[in-house]
């Protein structure tokens, strides 16, 4: 098959999945877990083929796999989608199939196939668990199946295709529409437990946060449609003639060119999707959802589509860019993303739930990635955006994991814990040593442990590209947060893993079946190894040993190097010391906790509190954006203007009519007309008695008004039509 | 000579309504047969018209004249476009919708389908006519059922005063157009009604200027244009459920089908004059519409001002005069028809059971009714326009023609939408997720095959076209061509 077929094949087996499992299989739980896994594990087949004839065709960045149809007739041709794999969608596509694939083996294990259904257990809850009698005549409280199991996979599939449909698309506006369907999808999903009131929030939150930076999105789309006339990747983004255009014509905007505001509309969308300051705030709820979602949206899909959108578009977004001076969208990207890493960061130290700090983590990441592109440091960021996927969506279900094992102390004892709470953990290294290996290995990556994990090297190519551009304010920030991130790292896999328990949950922890463990082996391999592919050949020691391959394969994607390549020590050297350092100053804190108290709780005081309630943003929005805007709706707009004005003038209206009326009747029928006689009258008496028995409401004598006037037309159409 | 089937298509609903008249009160069995058989027959008749209409050739097809009124240049023309098309294909999907959704009324069956196939009659032929005495005489024609019906079968606490108001808003509306349709007959000297004669007659600049708003505003107000919207949520709320969708549905898109053919296609240098007008009139339906919609407590009135808001729209996608606006707003026509008449149907249904329609009353009812709960949000999707539902492939172009002559028009439109994103989830949230109240888990019991069969092909006609929007796009095209040829070469 030509490639180009292959490449359409895998979005679309993960829709025919849903639509399957909708209609075929949403009562049969194996049925539909087998639909899905062999739908994603095809993609993932198919991905990997295209990937490997990717990795081997000679300037494919030029020439890239694309086929088109005719879609939508808009403008001057029809708009056409298409496909199309070039370096940077085949490197996306690689990471996407592999942990969209892990993901769902391992949600068979987490929703507990194969267990009993619990006797309480409805849809739209968490299951409670089941009771069953064992040989001996014990009774034991296990997990319970998921009772919306086959829903589950329809949703994460169609999740899948809106993913893979936005990696191979070859336009912005196909883009759009995996985008947007990957927001109904993490609607759909974060609220999946939807009788719980905080999850019936969150999902509101999350659709209408991303909503707010879709609608900029697609104000630059329509911007870039109109000034471009197509919203085709090769033809606006390879070609130098366009982008010069869109970088030296003036927008409305004072000051700013075109391609400087449709750049800054774009990374408005990827701030609501990717999460950054100040639309930040829908992720850390999303964790309401079932913890494969969480892994789905923080690592494979919705997150990474919003960096995808900034790292496709980046020659449009440094269009300008000489080398030295950054262009608007780009210093916009290395404030948001620099301000938003640290920001997030210190959040994550003061949160005990185990899913909110990865959360929070994840933000803190993002913000890397973006501070990358901010930069210009192009291949770095998407290199990090492929390692982060790998190592997040291990700790995600290294977590999931984690609750799982929690969860069933929590049977085991019945006590009335939260089985998400880090502080009521502790020792679980012992009682869960896969789990715990694995986590390991996604924490120190998420860390940036040095030469080992694959974080280390994204996160130092990052931190070298700040310091050769000459940022030195967003280089050090970068550092602050990489500190902070090996410190809220290294507590978490304290609390969680090291010491010894601290609830009787913790002590009955048991580790997880294997399939939901052998996801994390594979994703933990990739949390070491991914980075082994871009060790810059400058790097003391060890560069060189390997060709540095992603370099060369991603950095082709640039059609003008305006990355500067001089090497210096220093941004080495400190993400070396803050990534050793923060991991040791967390083992120090953290390893000798015995009673469920943050030990930082005291000593910070006031300031442990605001990071506890995240900077009270949340409480922000509520005064200054919700509540005026329901002002602005229900008193301003439906009270005022609908109710009062526009209505008041049509009853003032209709009100002098009747006075008119009225007037008319008093002041010249009566006296002037009547008196010309009793006859007309009475005449008028018995034509409103007549009338008024046509008003009495009876249906059937209107209907015979009704055709008797029919009727009548009908002659009048006869003698006029016919006969004239 | 070919069969007349624009007049089949018209008079199939009359002679049904006629001999429903007739039949004993009692015998709601053949009352209901007949309305259904009549309301297939219309929706077989427009997939007939949809698959037959030969798109390479354009133009107006099916053509049909006979003299009525000569002396006066008053004709019987009928005759249908690519513009009109979708309309009568949407006319019959409504009609049918509505005979089934109202199965079991029980209060005066006979009178309620035989005025129901009235108005589908009225519309059908507002679509159909191309003289525009016609035009006037079908658009009339809708004055009578529509009003008897929400008065008699409406909800009681507001059908007098949502009857009224809804009346003399059209009242008001038609003849403000039948000044200007008036003023276009004496002024073109060609003693004609017939609109293919009147689009040639080359009216001067003047002339179009001043009598272009009279035609425009006048069909405009069935349209919901601001700020003579305000008996749409009120009309649509009095009324019961099928006239809820025919009216939402297909009667605001004969206004603003109207102000189309008449004032647009007849007039269109002052189309051009007061495009600017029209845009900010229309921007502020979308806004406003969105914004009230939002804090309504009635489910029934969110879904009444969100279609004020969505006709916005479709006005703003006439007044943008380009080939990607008229697009647009020819899909929006359609996507909002169809999505609209799935919504009140909902509504209705679930009005049928709970007997509240406060929103804080209600809650839970996915468990009960999980067909109409879907069935919501995806009605939900296409209006806040989500990618893969007709919505969107409706709205951007609306957005794309809105941003070439005024981009300041697309982004506050586009910010509407997001407004629309936010009360549907809320009344998503708050009526079919949430806890159930104690008193609806007794009484509340699912929708019947009817109902669904009613929700799954609104909702599936509507995904059908996002996914293929060229199964819609290439009638309108070519309809759109001979617009933008009218107004002077295209752009």
């Amino acid at each position: 098959m030509a490639v180009e077929t292959l490449i359409v094949l895998i979005p679309l087996l993960p829709l025919l999945a849903f639509f399957a499992i909708v209609l075929f299989a949403h009562r049969n739980n194996a049925l539909s877990h087998w639909l899905a896994l062999i739908a994603a594990g095809v993609a993932w087949m198919l991905s990997m083929i295209v990937f490997r004839r990717a990795v081997q065709t000679e300037e494919l960045s030029r020439f890239p796999f694309a086929a088109a149809i005719e879609w939508l007739p808009t403008g001057s041709a029809a708009l056409k989608i298409g496909v199309q794999i070039d370096p940077l969608s085949a490197v996306t596509l690689f990471f996407v199939a592999w942990t969209v694939l892990m993901i769902f083996i391992y949600s068979i294990g987490y929703h507990n196939f194969g267990q009993p259904k619990g006797e309480h257990d409805r849809p739209g809850l968490p299951p409670h668990g089941a009771e069953i009698r064992d040989g001996h005549g014990h009774v034991h409280r296990v997990p319970s199946i998921e009772p919306m199991y086959a829903r589950f996979f329809a949703l994460i599939s169609l999740f899948a295709f809106a993913m893979f449909l936005l990696v191979i698309t070859d336009n912005l506006l196909t883009l759009y529409i995996g985008w947007e369907i990957m927001g109904l999808c993490s609607y759909l999903l974060i609220g999946f437990w939807y009788a719980k009131e905080s999850a019936r929030n969150a999902m509101i939150k999350a659709f209408l946060t991303t909503r707010v930076g879709d609608v900029f999105m697609l104000l630059g789309l329509a911007a870039l449609y109109s000034l471009t006339g197509t919203l085709n990747y090769q033809v606006i983004l390879n070609n130098p003639a366009v982008l010069n255009g869109l970088a030296s014509a003036a927008s409305p905007l004072a000051g700013v060119s075109w391609a400087g505001l449709i750049g800054i509309l774009l990374i408005i969308g990827t701030i609501g999707k990717s999460a950054q300051f100040p639309l930040h705030i829908w992720l850390p709820d999303a964790m309401e959802g079932p913890t494969p979602v969480s892994a789905m949206i923080h690592a494979a899909t919705m997150v990474s589509a919003g960096v995808y959108l900034v790292i496709r578009f980046f020659p449009l977004l440094s269009a300008g860019w000489d080398g030295h001076h950054l262009t608007l969208p780009m210093l916009v990207m290395g404030a948001v993303g620099a301000f938003t890493a640290l920001f997030a960061a210190t959040i994550a130290l003061a949160q005990n739930d185990i899913k909110r700090v990865l959360a929070y983590s994840t933000i803190s990441q993002l913000g890397y990635m973006i501070a990358g592109l901010g930069v210009g440091a192009y291949v770095a960021a998407a290199f990090h955006l492929v390692t982060h996927a790998f190592f997040k969506a291990l700790l995600f279900l290294g977590s999931g994991s984690v609750i799982h094992g929690m969860e069933h102390g929590v049977f085991h004892t019945g006590e009335n814990i939260d089985p998400q709470n880090m502080l009521y953990m502790g020792g679980l290294r012992k009682k869960m040593p896969l789990t715990f290996w694995t986590f390991l290995a996604g924490g120190l990556a998420l860390s940036g442990f040095p030469l080992i994990t694959a974080g280390f090297w994204s996160k130092d190519e990052i931190l070298s590209g700040a310091y050769a551009s000459g940022q030195t304010a967003i280089f050090w920030m970068l550092a602050a947060a990489a500190l902070l991130t090996a410190f809220y790292t290294m507590r978490q896999i304290t609390l969680t893993f090291l010491g010894q328990p601290r609830s009787h949950s913790a002590e009955h922890a048991h580790e997880s079946r294997p399939v939901m463990t052998i996801p994390l082996v594979i994703l933990a391999f990739f949390a070491i190894t991914a980075g082994w592919v871009g060790i810059p050949e400058y790097f003391p020691a060890v560069g060189g040993l390997l060709p540095n391959w992603f370099e060369e394969f991603v950095g082709s994607m640039l059609v003008s190097h305006g990355e500067t390549a001089h090497f210096s020590l220093l941004p080495l050297g400190v993400s070396v010391v803050v990534a050793l350092g923060g991991l040791w100053m967390g083992w120090l804190t953290y390893r000798g906790v015995v009673r469920p108290v943050d030990p930082l709780e005291k000593p910070l005081g006031g300031i442990y509190t605001l990071l506890r309630n995240k900077y009270y943003v949340d409480e922000f929005y509520q005064w200054a954006f919700i509540r005026p805007a329901r002002w602005l709706a229900e008193t301003l707009t439906d009270r005022w203007l609908d109710r009062t004005i526009i209505d008041g003038a049509l009853h003032s209206i209709a009100g002098f009519g009747v006075w008119l009326g009225k007037s008319l009747r008093r002041w010249i029928d009566l006296p002037v007309i009547n008196g010309a006689g009793d006859l007309t009258a009475a005449g008028t008496r018995n034509l409103g008695a007549f009338l008024r028995s046509l008003q009495s409401g009876r249906v059937q004598i209107y209907a015979t008004v009704g055709l008797g006037l029919a009727a009548m037309v009908a002659i009048l159409i006869y003698f006029l039509w016919v006969i004239g | 000579m070919q069969f007349p089937i624009l007049s089949a298509l018209i008079f199939t609903p009359i002679v049904a309504g006629i001999i429903l008249l007739f039949l004993p009160a009692e015998n709601r069995v053949w009352i209901r047969r007949i309305a259904l058989v009549a309301a297939t027959l219309i929706l077989l008749m427009s997939f007939v018209l949809y698959f037959t209409y030969d798109v390479s050739r354009g133009g107006y097809q099916f053509l049909e004249e006979a003299k009525w009124l000569p002396q006066f240049g008053i004709h019987y023309k009928l005759g249908i476009d690519g513009i009109s098309l979708p309309l009568v294909l949407l006319s019959g999907l409504v009609i049918f919708s509505g005979v089934l959704v109202s199965w079991n009324v029980e209060d005066r069956p006979r009178e309620f389908f035989s005025f129901l196939m009235f108005l589908g009659a009225s519309v059908l032929g507002v679509f159909c006519a191309l003289d525009l005495f016609l035009l006037f005489f079908f658009f009339e024609l809708a004055v009578f059922p529509k009003y008897l019906m929400i008065v008699v079968w409406g909800y009681p606490k507001t059908r007098e005063y949502g009857g009224m108001k809804l009346t003399l808003y059209l009242f008001i509306g038609s003849v403000i157009a039948l000044v200007g349709t008036l003023a276009i007959y004496f002024g073109s000297g060609l003693r004609t009604f017939d609109l293919l004669a009147l689009e040639q007659a080359g009216f001067p600049a003047e002339f179009q200027r001043l009598w272009f708003p009279f035609v425009f505003l006048g069909f405009a107000i069935l349209g919901g244009i601001f700020p003579f919207h305000s008996w749409a949520p009120d009309g649509h709320v009095a009324a019961p459920t099928a006239i809820s969708m025919l009216l939402a549905g297909v009667e605001m898109k004969v206004g603003a089908f109207a102000a189309l053919r008449v004032g647009i296609q007849l007039l269109p240098e002052g189309a051009q004059y007061w495009a600017a007008a029209i845009l900010l009139l229309a921007t502020i339906n979308v806004v406003y519409g969105a914004f009230i919609a939002m804090v309504q407590t009635d489910f029934k009135y969110v879904i009444g001002f969100s279609s004020v808001s969505h006709m916005g729209l479709v006005l703003i996608g006439f007044a943008t005069l380009n080939r990607d606006g008229l697009l647009g707003a020819g899909m929006q026509m359609f996507s909002h028809g169809v999505m609209t008449a799935l919504f009140f149907a909902i509504v209705g249904m679930v009005y049928d059971r709970a007997h509240t329609r406060e929103i804080g009353a209600l809650g839970g009812l996915v468990q009960k009714m999980p067909w109409a709960a879907v069935g919501f949000i995806i009605g939900g999707l296409v209006s806040m326009g989500m990618p893969g539902f007709s919505g969107f492939v409706s709205e951007i172009p609306v957005f794309m023609g809105a941003w070439q002559v005024a981009p300041l028009v697309a982004i506050v439109a586009i910010l509407g939408i997001l407004i629309t994103a936010a009360y549907i989830f809320l009344v998503v949230r708050r009526v079919f997720f949430g806890e159930i109240p104690p008193a609806l888990d007794q009484s509340v019991t699912d929708i019947s095959r009817k109902d669904k069969l009613v929700i799954g092909m609104l909702a599936l006609v509507m995904i059908l076209l996002g996914w293929f929007p060229s199964l819609l796009t290439r009638l309108i095209e070519p309809g759109v061509q001979s617009i933008l040829a009218l107004i002077g070469g295209g752009r």
